[in-house]
C-alpha cells in the first residue's frame, strides 16, 4: 500500500505524532508530480495546502483539529472554491475565479480537511470518456491507454492513482459510478436532496448531485457525515444530516432484486456478464434471497435522461455570454447579439454545443409536449417502478457499466453509441434514489468492473455498508 | 420528422450559437441519429400519468424570510466581468441612436 494511502491509518499516525499533515500532504504532492503525465489535476493549490497543513498540525499540538484533519481531498473542476479558478473544463470558463466556496467545501475545510487541487473532467460534466475536456483526455492509472470513464474521469483516476484520499465528483447520469467502474475503486451518487448543490456548476439541476469517490467505504462514510444534510442556499436539499446517519439492517440477510433487461441487454460485454454472474453466485450460496425481475422500461431510460437533462442545460448554459463573466470575444465587436454568439460557439466544445441544441429543441414550440412533457412522464413511470421494486426488496444489484473500459481515442461516429454507455446509472438519477458503484473484478489487462448497488431512498449509508460487506466477502 | 439544415439554423438562432457551413452538416446528421434516438419513448404508453417535475415531490416546500443580507462586495461582483469600469459591468451597445 502507498504511504499515507488509507486515512484511519494516516490520521492515526497524525494524531500519535508519529507523522506531521505537512509530511502527508508533500507526499502526495510528490506522487501528483510523478503522475503528471496523467492529466488527473488540472491545477494543484501546492502553497496553499503546504500553509493548511502547518496550520492543521498546531491544532493537533493545541488539540483542537476537526473530524477530517490529515484528510486530502481533490475535486472536480465543477466545484466552487473561493479566491481559486473553477471552470468545468471548459474554455468558457478558462480564467474564472470563484468568489464564494460550494457548501460542501466549507463543510469539509471546517472539519480541517486539505484541499489539494482541481480535478480533469468532462466540459460541464458532460460524456463518459473525460475525453470532451478543454484540457485534454485523462489516462487511466491502471492502463494508460484506456479511459478512465466519466465525466467524473480525473476523481476516480485521482483515487485510482492514490493521489488523495477522497475525491468529491458530481453525478447527472453516472458520472460518478461510471469512472468509479473504469478505474476500480467506489463511488456514491447519494439520495438526490441528500447533499447540497450550491456552489456545483449546473448541468441539469434535477438531477446532479455531488458525491464522493474513494478507495474505502468508510472514507466515503466519513465525508458523507459532514457533507450531507440541508442547506439555506439550497432548496432542493431536503434531508438532514441525521437522514444519511440511519443504518439499522441485518446485512446477512438481504433481499436483491437482479433486472433481466439488464443481464440480457445487448450491449452487455462478456466480462461484465461473466464477473457479474459470478457475483450474483456467490452472493446467494451464502443464503441471500436474489430475485430476477423484469422491468421492461429500462429501454427508455437513456432517451427520457437526455432530453430532461438537454432541455435543463440549454437553460443552466444560457448565463454563458462573455458580458457578466468568463471568456468573451468583445474585442472589435459591437453588437451584443453578435458578442454572446460569438462567445458561446468560441467558447463551447461540441458536445456542449450538441446537448444545448437538443435541449432547445425539445423545449421548442410544437415539440414540448411530444419530447418533454413525454419524458417527465416516463420519469414518474421509471421512480414508480423503481419505488415498487424496493419495497419488496432492499436493493437492486446491476452491473455499473455494460462495457469494460475502452481505448482512448476512439472516433465515435454516432453519438448515441455513448450516451447508451449511460444505459445502467440514469436510473436512480431520474428516480432521485441513492446507489453506488464498486469494484468487483479487475482482468489480466487491467480493466476493472463494477456494479452497482440501488438502495431506498435515505439508505446512502446502508448502501455503503452492503457494498462493504459484499466487497469483504463475495469479490 | 425532417431534419435539415433549416432545423439547424432554427435552433442555433434560438440558442446563440453559430455553426459554420462543414458544423452544419455535421450537426444536422448527429441530431438525425439524436431525433431517431429519443423518438423511441413514442413507444411507451403513459395515458394517464402526471408529468414528474420534482423527484422529492412529497417533500413539503422549502420557504425562508425575504432578507436583506450581503453576500457580495460589489469588488468581487465585478472581479470576473469581462468589461467593467468602477462599480458596472459594461456591456455592448443595446439601444440604437435616434
Amino acid at each position: 500500500m502507498k504511504k499515507h494511502s488509507d486515512f484511519i491509518n494516516c490520521q492515526k499516525n497524525i494524531f500519535d505524532r508519529n507523522v506531521t499533515c505537512l509530511e502527508v500532504v508533500k507526499s502526495y504532492l510528490d506522487r501528483i508530480e510523478k503522475k503528471n503525465n496523467l492529466n488527473i489535476f488540472v491545477e494543484v493549490f501546492e502553497e496553499e495546502s503546504i500553509s493548511r497543513a502547518k496550520q492543521i498540525d498546531k491544532k493537533i499540538i493545541n488539540k483542537s483539529a476537526g473530524k477530517l484533519a490529515g484528510m486530502i481531498i481533490a475535486i472536480k473542476d465543477n466545484i466552487c472554491y473561493k479566491n481559486h479558478n473553477v471552470s468545468a473544463a471548459s474554455k468558457i470558463l478558462k480564467n474564472f475565479k470563484s468568489t464564494f466556496s460550494a457548501t460542501v467545501i466549507e463543510r469539509l475545510i471546517e472539519e480541517d480537511a486539505i484541499i489539494i487541487g482541481r480535478l480533469n473532467c468532462d466540459e460541464f460534466a458532460m460524456g463518459s470518456t473525460n475525453e470532451n475536456s478543454f484540457y485534454g483526455p485523462v489516462k487511466n492509472p491502471l492502463n494508460n491507454n484506456l479511459t478512465p470513464g466519466g465525466s467524473s474521469g480525473g476523481c476516480a483516476a485521482a483515487v485510482a492513482a492514490s493521489l488523495c484520499h477522497v475525491a468529491l465528483g458530481s453525478d447527472t447520469g453516472g458520472s460518478i459510478r461510471q469512472p468509479a467502474s473504469f478505474c476500480g475503486v467506489i463511488g456514491l451518487k447519494p439520495t438526490y436532496g441528500m447533499v447540497s448543490r450550491h456552489g456545483l456548476i449546473a448541468y441539469a439541476s434535477s438531477f446532479d448531485q455531488i458525491g464522493p469517490i474513494s478507495k474505502s467505504s468508510y472514507e466515503i462514510d466519513i465525508v458523507m457525515k459532514i457533507i450531507s444534510g440541508r442547506d439555506e442556499y439550497d432548496t432542493t436539499c431536503v434531508f438532514d444530516r441525521k437522514d444519511y446517519e440511519n443504518s439499522n439492517l441485518d446485512l446477512s440477510k438481504m433481499k436483491i432484486a437482479i433486472i433481466k433487461e439488464a443481464s440480457f441487454h445487448n450491449l452487455l460485454h462478456a466480462d461484465v456478464k461473466k464477473s457479474f454472474s459470478k457475483l450474483i453466485e456467490s452472493i446467494s450460496s451464502d443464503g441471500h434471497k436474489i430475485s430476477q425481475i423484469s422491468m421492461p422500461v429500462l429501454n427508455y431510460l437513456v432517451p427520457a435522461y437526455y432530453i430532461l437533462t438537454t432541455a435543463e442545460a440549454s437553460s443552466n448554459l444560457s448565463r454563458y455570454d462573455g458580458i457578466k463573466y468568463g471568456e468573451t470575444q468583445r474585442k472589435e465587436i459591437n453588437h451584443w447579439e453578435t458578442v454572446i454568439k460569438k462567445t458561446r460557439s468560441l467558447g463551447f466544445g461540441k458536445e456542449v454545443k450538441r446537448r444545448i441544441l437538443l435541449g432547445t429543441f425539445v423545449l421548442s414550440e410544437g415539440y414540448y409536449d411530444n419530447y418533454y412533457s413525454k419524458a417527465q412522464k416516463i420519469r414518474r413511470i421509471v421512480q414508480q417502478k423503481t419505488d415498487e421494486i424496493l419495497n419488496e426488496f432492499d436493493f437492486i444489484l446491476l452491473p455499473t457499466s455494460p462495457t469494460i473500459p475502452f481505448n482512448l481515442n476512439q472516433k465515435h461516429k454516432d453519438p448515441t453509441v455513448l450516451y447508451l454507455q449511460d444505459v445502467f446509472t440514469v436510473q436512480s438519477n431520474l428516480s432521485g434514489h441513492p446507489s453506488l458503484s464498486i469494484p468487483i473484478f479487475q482482468y489480466k489487462d487491467d480493466a476493472p468492473v463494477g456494479a452497482q448497488l440501488i438502495g431506498k431512498k435515505l439508505s446512502d449509508q446502508t448502501l455503503l455498508e452492503y457494498g462493504d460487506f459484499i466487497l469483504k466477502n463475495y469479490v | 420528422m425532417k431534419i435539415d439544415k433549416s432545423t439547424v439554423d432554427r435552433l442555433a438562432k434560438l440558442s446563440k450559437l453559430e455553426f459554420s457551413e462543414n458544423e452544419k452538416v455535421e450537426m444536422v446528421e448527429d441530431f438525425k441519429k439524436i431525433v431517431g434516438f429519443v423518438d423511441k419513448l413514442k413507444e411507451v404508453d403513459t395515458e394517464g400519468v402526471k408529468p414528474l417535475i420534482y423527484v422529492n415531490e412529497d417533500v413539503t416546500n422549502v420557504v425562508r424570510e425575504d432578507e436583506v443580507r450581503g453576500m457580495l462586495s460589489r469588488k468581487e461582483a465585478l472581479q470576473n466581468a469581462p468589461e467593467k469600469d468602477s462599480s458596472y459591468i459594461k456591456v455592448p451597445k443595446v439601444l440604437k441612436k435616434t
